[in-house]
């Protein structure tokens, strides 16, 4: 039931808009708005002088095989990430499901990451995984094998993946274990008594029914594997070696911030707006339909 | 189609001991009724018999093997469950082909048995719907057919009718015994619907506080209750219990409010002066002089016959059922009570006393 309140005037409705209307609008539209405005500009080398260059900016960046890459590294970073986190979230939602005594101190202790700002987890996975410094990172050296992630590539992004998957199990952990939890208890019982084993019931009850709550967290997890990791990168490998781990929220930063080519930098962030919106709008769409039930 | 043998089953959650000992045996193809107030233990007893809980101690036995121990899977039953517990994301024909799919059972076989059950629950048409776009009763229907199709030793009904309307679950009532004695399965019905009980049950077990307090047919539990509780749990409106004490000899009791009760079918043993309740049902006692006076408080007419509630001399409250109209029921009512109508009890036990 949606109570449908009417105000008389529209001057209070727009005062209480007012606070979160500003934030928008100083925070996203604006800063929007100069994105895609300069993404049209070129400036010289030096800042002193701007001229409008259509879609140049775009063409260029799509034409460029290092932004290519960076893409293809997003690809792979994002799926490794939201699929590891989510496996990893999911298994230990059952378990803690499950679980008959000290379920609260379990759920408590894998929803802390999510409270590590994510430089700090990145600096946290650093010192274990140092090959000289980390405790992990010698171990697996005196292993045989040779672990550096600031001279191998797979490795490096190996790190990355799993530092910013570390930080998103918890946030997926609540919302399997609230999942879980909505999932009537007769109705696995009725599957017990049906004959279904354990394994079964997961696969045939469990995890259809959780579908709307995977899909949402699966577009969460890809929207925070583009946008919110750039964090761990930045702290773990900035962006290397090479250009093994930039993706393309971090090749927005280099590409801006480190090479001064504001154009370029402007369109690239213009096409992750883009990708958000249609993430966003997917999203929407699918959420609303709930899938199964 | 099997027997089920319930051997001193008990059942303790932490400190609260919930059954406490039930012993009960099952007759192959009978339908036993379980039934009792809230927090009785009859669920308990039904989830230990379909392995959804453990036994503290005792043994359950389906048609001769001790099932104790196994899984629900292992125990070839099948369970209605109050709320249906559909599978929301199957069909219906997937909602009932999944046990049998589960047994490794072929397509064809599979299709044949659910458009049979179906055919016989009348809902072959609903067939490729999912749950929530059917009806409770609806629902109801393929919670049973989902039973049914697997052809199981016994059937299970955890209050499955409770969540109907009224009209609804005398129609679902008489379908679930016809059905039941069709199929000729074991059944074990929980319910805490005395009126379910009487209708379904070839016995009944009457639970109270963890004991099953009566074990017999409905006829027997409502003509002769063993205690107190059982007198008044089965039959509406509920017994009266009027405050007694046995005279000398034991042939008759006197009640409080002054009248001398005779025990036409013989003496009771017992001390004179021993404390006794005396029951009568509301629709035994008689409109007529030279018995009681009833000042009465309340007349709820239903029709063709009257409930009156009102107290007598001493103070005892009594409710009487006359097939009178409630028109021109004055404020005392003289009622008589006859001998033969009263089942007496210990007035400390509560347990019935025969002669």
């Amino acid at each position: 039931m949606r109570k449908k309140v009417i105000f008389k005037g529209t001057l209070l409705p727009w005062l209480l808009l007012l606070p979160q209307l500003l934030i928008t609008g100083v925070f996203f539209f604006w800063p929007a708005g100069q994105a895609i405005y300069g993404s049209f500009l070129r400036e010289d080398a030096f800042g002193l002088s701007r001229e409008f260059v259509g879609l140049e900016n775009f063409s260029d960046i799509l034409a460029d095989p290092t932004y290519l890459a960076a893409g293809w590294n997003t690809v792979v970073f994002s799926s490794a990430v939201a699929f590891s986190a989510l496996g990893i979230a999911l298994f230990l939602a059952v378990q803690a499901d499950k679980a008959i005594r000290g379920t609260n101190f379990f759920k408590t202790m894998l929803i802390w990451p999510y409270a590590v700002a994510p430089a700090i987890a990145a600096v946290l996975w650093l010192f274990m995984f140092h090959p000289q410094i980390g405790l992990f990172g010698r171990m697996i050296n005196g292993m045989g094998i040779l672990w550096d992630y600031k001279l191998n590539g797979g490795q490096a992004m190996t790190l990355v993946v799993v530092a910013a998957a570390w930080k998103q199990v918890s946030y997926n952990f609540i919302f399997f274990m609230a999942g879980l939890q909505s999932i009537p208890r007769a109705v696995l019982e009725a599957a017990a008594i049906d004959g279904a084993r354990p394994m079964r019931r997961f696969w045939t009850i469990i995890f259809p029914l959780l579908a709307p709550t995977s899909f949402f967290l699966l577009v969460v997890n890809i929207v925070y594997a583009f946008f919110d990791t750039f964090g761990t990168i930045h702290a773990l490998t900035g962006g290397g070696p090479g250009q093994a781990t930039t993706t393309l929220i971090y090749k927005v930063y280099v590409d801006g911030v480190q090479n001064l080519n504001f154009g370029s930098s402007a369109a690239q962030s213009v096409i992750l707006m883009a990708i958000v919106i249609l993430l966003t709008a997917v999203q929407f769409r699918f959420i609303e339909r709930k899938v199964h039930y | 189609m099997a027997t089920l043998t319930l051997t001193s089953v008990k059942k303790q959650f932490a400190a609260t001991q919930v059954l406490h000992g039930i012993d009960l045996d099952v007759a192959d193809g009978e339908m036993i009724v379980v039934v009792g107030a809230s927090g009785c233990g009859k669920s308990t007893l039904l989830r230990i018999v379909a392995g959804l809980e453990t036994a503290t101690s005792g043994t359950v036995r389906i048609d001769g093997r001790d099932v104790t121990a196994l899984e629900p899977a292992d125990r070839d039953i099948a369970m209605v469950f109050q709320n249906y517990a559909l599978y929301p994301h199957m069909s219906v024909f997937e909602n009932m082909a999944y046990g049998l799919k589960i047994r490794g059972m072929k397509p064809a076989e599979i299709r044949r048995r659910v458009d049979e059950a179906a055919q016989m629950l009348e809902i072959g048409p609903l067939l490729d719907r999912k749950p929530r776009q059917l009806s409770g009763g609806q629902r109801q229907r393929v919670a049973m057919g989902r039973a049914v199709v697997r052809e199981p030793k016994l059937f299970l009904f955890d209050e499955p009718l409770s969540n109907l309307d009224a009209k609804l679950r005398v129609q679902m009532r008489a379908e679930i015994r016809r059905l039941q004695k069709r199929l000729g399965v074991t059944s074990l019905f929980v319910t805490h619907d005395q009126v379910e009980a009487m209708t379904l049950g070839d016995r009944l077990v009457v639970m109270h506080q963890g004991r099953a307090a009566q074990v017999a047919s409905p006829m027997e539990v409502w003509g002769r209750p063993a205690d107190t509780y059982v007198a008044s749990f089965i039959g509406s409106p509920a017994m009266n219990f009027l405050a007694a004490t046995l005279e000398p000899g034991g042939g008759a009791a006197a009640l409080k409010a002054g009248l001398t009760i005779g025990f036409p079918d013989g003496p009771r043993a017992g001390a004179a002066g021993m404390p006794l309740t005396l029951g009568i049902r509301p629709e035994h006692i008689q409109l007529g002089e030279g018995g009681l006076d009833l000042a009465v408080d309340l007349v709820e007419p239903l029709g063709s016959e009257t409930v009156i509630h009102g107290t007598i001399n001493g103070g005892e409250a009594l409710t009487v059922r006359l097939p009178i109209p409630a028109h021109g029921i004055g404020a005392v009512l003289p009622v008589i009570l006859p001998w033969d109508a009263f089942h007496v009890f210990d007035g400390s036990s509560g347990r019935r006393l025969e002669p």
